[in-house]
């Protein structure tokens, strides 16, 4: 029965099918599986193999939105619970999301937090047209491990520049990584502002935050 | 709406076929084989010294009796290949020498072990619908040539096979090779092969071609007209002239065929191409031979025939930007042009050299015009109002539902030999991208386990005895275990 419901789960996500990984979820609480083991014996796996599939062209953004979707919809009936019960899921890291000052998009910005969360990450979505000062502010209140400033224009694009510009004026630098992303920025891009890392897609920013986070020599705050 | 190309108006394929019918009768066509100047004289041609003046109505008659439709069977008996209406179809090109080697980018003689390779490559594209005998293979004696290339692909395919015969000997031995093929004796109901038949241009039947015409009708075996007007050397210089012998090349093959046996599935196709004023050649890839192609079809189908073409390949002696240009633009035009069967991929250097790597790319180039054909459709009632009804101006389509159910139908996907701006962009070229394509395919690729193929070989050791041959090269150690089992 319990890896009946964790298969379900699985597949849930796979499927894209919010209200199915809802379901499964109050399923699997009424038949005793921990929301600890839902998520990650179930519903991440389901979460992974997207992201395999996505990466060898056999799966494509809109059904990783829809995984992305379903994800969520299993997480807002498992996260009271953990509350309740006082467990908290480990964090991989806390990350701060933001699209750069003066642009509105987020469909990129947004697959990143919801893969991150999906990968155990602690994600804060600033939302768009966010400041190097916004960016800053939530870094210190949240004691953020990295930063990820989205733009999908060039004009935006020096935007990035402005956050990382900020964090350094406040003395948070050397705390925090900082990695870019969206449609016109390229590596070097990232080395030309200082960035500590650049991912062209949703996926690969997952294995960036992960290796970056990892390797982060501990620095007091 | 289905796209479509469309070179010549009414009046002007009218024009085309009163003056092919006017050649028929003067100059008249050459025949050199005796049963089918017989087959013609009885049913009313005036033949003198090798010339047959055939009237209209003997054409009519024939093409009256050609089928408009057939297809063509995989091994295990689906139908695979549709020669008739609208159906685009493509095919390796056949028949040449050399092959470029994929490590060294540089010609040399092709080898049976080549022809497996591609043979293996063309089952894994379901871009090609059928195979073809696409290369003669030099460590094979000249005399069955034609023969063991098509035993080699029956060996390695389940697919239907374009192929051809180069003598009247070999001729027989390959029917006796489909008939092991389908089990023992020639299915005519479920023909797996088609056979070119070449007229030598201008309006000549050589012995050989003519007899074929009638050897393949008596058996059942499809044929397929490969008319070769080169424009300005062997055919009038105008495209329009060319397509006016294209159509009496045609329409006499027609009536020798369907003479000797009425009904027998006989196509009307080409390798028409204009003669290059340079130096001699037959630009494969030039404009007006695709539209020369498209034409030719056009003058068919206004006839009701199932229709062929020669396409998508080049001069370029390299898998390059030319290569690419030349075969993606008449893999376009065949395609919109309807053109049932369109051979010719993975082609350079005029049809003298074949490259693997050029075979998958050509795939992709082939896949992007079949998408260009499925057109532009509207999906749903409104065509984007209930979508903005759905999520306003949030801009949020990729959640939308109707985004995950349809894209895959609105969007071609094409390969990893296609760079999309990837995340692991190694600047590779497309030739480079294109041979880890090729080895990713033979790797997914699974051997056919034909439960003929006993007899398949047995044919072949037969006939390669007949020439001293005591080994029978290509043949692979997957395939000797299948035997061996």
């Amino acid at each position: 029965m319990r890896d009946h419901i964790l298969n379900g789960m699985r597949q849930s996500i796979i499927d894209g099918a919010p209200s199915a990984a809802a379901t499964l979820a109050q399923e699997g609480l009424a038949n005793g599986i921990s929301p600890l083991d839902a998520i990650d014996a179930g519903y991440v796996l389901g979460m992974e193999h997207v992201g395999r599939e996505f990466a060898r062209r056999a799966m494509f953004l809109p059904d990783m939105m829809a995984s992305a979707e379903a994800m969520k919809a299993a997480m807002d009936v498992l996260e009271p619970q953990l509350k309740k019960t006082g467990i908290e899921r480990p964090s991989a890291g806390t990350v701060v999301l933001g699209t750069a000052k003066g642009d509105i998009h987020e469909i990129g910005k947004t697959l990143v937090g919801t893969l991150l969360t999906a990968n155990g990450f602690t994600v804060h979505d600033l939302g768009v047209d966010v400041s190097g000062e916004r960016f800053a502010e939530a870094v210190r209140t949240l004691k953020a491990d990295l930063v990820g400033v989205s733009a999908l224009l060039t004009t935006t694009m020096k935007g990035q520049r402005a956050v990382i510009e900020v964090l350094a004026k406040e003395g948070l630098r050397p705390g925090v990584k900082v990695v870019v992303g969206g449609a016109p920025v390229t590596r070097q891009w990232a080395e030309e502002i200082g960035a500590d890392g650049y991912a062209k897609d949703a996926m690969s920013a997952v294995t960036l935050v992960r290796s970056l986070i990892e390797h982060q020599p501990v620095v007091a705050q | 709406m289905r796209p479509r190309l469309e070179l010549l108006d009414s009046n002007l394929i009218s024009r085309v076929l009163e003056e092919a019918f006017e050649l028929l009768e003067t100059p008249g066509v050459k025949v050199a084989s005796p049963v089918a100047r017989t087959l013609l004289a009885d049913a009313g041609a005036r033949v003198e010294d090798g010339i047959a003046r055939i009237p209209a109505p003997l054409v009519e008659q024939a093409l009256a009796s050609a089928p408009k439709e057939f297809w063509l069977y995989s091994r295990t008996g689906e139908r695979l290949v549709h020669y008739g209406g609208d159906t685009v179809q493509f095919d390796p090109g056949s028949s040449c020498l050399n092959i470029l080697d994929p490590e060294t980018e540089r010609p040399r003689s092709a080898l049976a072990a080549d022809l497996v390779r591609m043979v293996r490559v063309a089952e894994m594209l379901p871009e090609y619908s059928a195979q073809a005998t696409a290369m003669v293979c030099n460590d094979v004696p000249q005399e069955i040539g034609d023969f063991y290339r098509l035993f080699l692909v029956l060996a390695y395919s389940n697919k239907p096979v374009i192929t051809g015969a180069f003598s009247a000997p070999t001729l027989n031995a390959m029917l006796k090779l489909l008939a092991a093929d389908s089990g023992g004796a020639l299915n005519r109901d479920a023909p797996r092969a088609i056979f070119d038949v070449c007229p030598s241009p201008p309006l000549n039947w050589s012995e050989f071609a003519s007899e074929n015409l009638v050897q393949l009708a008596r058996a059942g075996v499809p044929a397929e007209i490969v008319s070769m007007p080169l424009a300005g050397a062997t055919a009038p210089v105008t495209l329009i002239g060319s397509v006016v012998q294209h159509a009496a090349e045609c329409l006499s093959g027609i009536a020798i065929h369907q003479l000797a046996h009425p009904g027998a599935p006989i196509v009307w196709g080409g390798a028409p191409s204009i003669f290059d004023m340079t130096g001699a050649g037959t630009p494969m890839g030039a404009i007006e031979t695709a539209m020369l192609n498209c034409a030719c079809t056009q003058v068919g189908k206004s006839l009701g025939m199932p229709t062929h073409g020669y396409m998508v390949a080049t001069e370029s002696h390299l898998v390059d930007a030319q290569a690419g240009m030349e075969s993606s633009m008449s893999a376009v035009m065949g395609a919109l042009a309807g053109i049932n069967m369109i051979s010719g991929a993975g082609m350079l250097d005029s049809l003298a050299c074949h490259s693997v790597e050029k075979l998958v790319i050509d795939a992709e180039a082939i896949a992007s015009a079949m998408r260009l054909v499925r057109g532009i459709e509207p999906r749903s009632e409104h065509l984007a109002t209930h979508m903005f009804a759905e999520i306003g101006l949030s801009g949020e389509f990729l959640k939308l539902k109707d985004t995950r159910t349809l894209f895959r139908s609105e969007q071609h996907f094409p390969s990893s030999v296609i760079e999309r701006g990837d995340a692991s962009a190694t600047f590779s070229t497309t030739f480079e991208r294109a041979r880890d394509r090729v080895e990713e395919l033979l790797n997914l690729y699974i051997p056919p386990s034909p439960p003929q193929l006993e007899a398949l070989q047995e044919v072949a050791l037969h006939e390669a005895d007949r020439v001293g041959l005591c080994t029978l090269p290509g043949l692979g150690s997957e395939l000797d275990s299948i035997h061996s089992v």
